[in-house]
């Protein structure tokens, strides 16, 4: 057996390995469109991430479903006109468009370098999240006060499921953001931090946008009729 | 840095990850402010358009409800374009692909669900004629 053979087999096993290694793909050749390999995981990683959104706008679709059926359903207790205050969404609506902002510069800044003004940008997206969300749970427990509670109507229960669970989003996304502040802090600009970070990027903006549609359909249109 | 580094042999025809810009556009801190600036011009006009339409009394009653839908539709669209740069150009394909089928979902279900249930209403008996009727 010469040294430049490379193939082996072992005593034990009839088949020969072949211990050549594997061809190596270059992720640079990679198009995305099948050619060259596998795409980089830069875009693996965010494409994966936007698939989830998207599922997460089906199930945010389903509760719109079950919000425009029941709207109507009052039991006899307060309808929407006589419950829901638009200048409270007005204010939330603007805090969560600015924290969308903030949220954009701070991507500009990761995508830059910039170490501080991406801290002071995420922090800035954090406290107008964060004011968004106070103002939310004022508002509910100001309708549980007066006895609109989620169990007094139909109407009132898939309110509070809908706007509750886009909170319970916000909130989660809050977590992330301050994750990822401290994973800045204390790891730096690492690819596989930054990967992260572009995936909370998408993830607030489609916040927002889902958002845009509640303030539409449950507060205006639900004030109107 | 390893990442745009990885992505240096690029000529262009790559695709691009949801809610990254192009290349060229990329590299300065300006121009990407200049569009996030853009981008939230549109949304706070569109965001005041809506709040206004909905308490005014110089649109037609019945067709507020349309122009809001509208204005919901135009914003969703500013925040697609603008915040998560998702565009119809070649390196966005798949994400636009997906985002398609994502719509086609939540048209299916919503329209699917108010078109069942108000056809329900429509069918059954009202609750107080059927107590009547049972008495």
């Amino acid at each position: 057996m010469s040294a430049s053979d490379v193939t082996l087999r072992l005593p034990s096993s009839p088949v020969a390995l072949d211990l050549r290694p594997a061809p190596i793909i270059e992720p640079s050749e990679a198009t995305g469109h099948g050619e060259g390999g596998p795409a980089p995981k830069r875009i693996v990683v965010s494409y994966g991430f936007w698939i989830f959104l998207l599922s997460d706008i089906v199930m945010f679709s389903a509760f719109f479903a079950g919000y425009a059926v029941l709207a109507g359903n009052v039991a006899g207790g307060p309808t929407a006109a006589e419950l829901f205050d638009v200048r409270n969404v007005e204010i939330e609506t603007a805090c969560l468009l600015l924290s969308s902002f903030c949220c954009g510069v701070a991507t500009l800044a990761v995508e830059q370098r910039y170490e501080r003004l991406t801290q002071v940008a995420l922090l800035l997206t954090g406290l107008l999240g964060l004011a968004f969300l106070s103002l939310e749970l004022r508002e509910f427990a100001g309708l549980i006060a007066q006895g609109a509670g989620p169990s007094r109507s139909a109407f009132l229960s898939s309110f509070f499921a809908l706007v509750g669970l886009h909170g319970a989003h916000v909130t989660a996304g809050l977590l992330w953001l301050g994750t990822m502040m401290a994973q800045f802090y204390a790891k730096g600009f690492r690819p596989d931090i930054c990967r992260r970070y572009f995936c909370f990027s998408l993830f607030w903006h489609v916040l927002d946008v889902i958002w845009v549609a509640i303030f539409t359909i449950v507060y205006l249109l639900g004030v109107r009729t | 840095m390893n990442d745009s580094v990885a992505r240096a042999g690029f000529s262009g025809t790559g695709d691009l990850a949801p809610g990254q810009r192009d290349e060229s556009s990329r590299r300065a801190f300006a121009t990407g402010l200049g569009a996030y600036l853009v981008g939230l011009a549109l949304a706070v006009g569109l965001t005041i358009a809506s709040f206004w339409a909905a308490d005014t009394g110089l649109i037609y009653g019945p067709a507020v409800k349309a122009a809001l839908v509208t204005l919901a539709i135009a914003q969703m669209g500013v925040h697609l374009v603008f915040f998560l740069h998702i565009t119809t150009a070649p390196d966005n394909t798949n994400n636009v692909l997906a985002l398609a089928f994502g719509i086609l979902i939540v048209f299916l279900l919503m329209a699917g669900s108010l078109w069942i249930m108000a056809n329900l209403n429509h069918m059954s008996v009202p609750m107080n004629e059927l107590m009547r009727m049972q008495r």
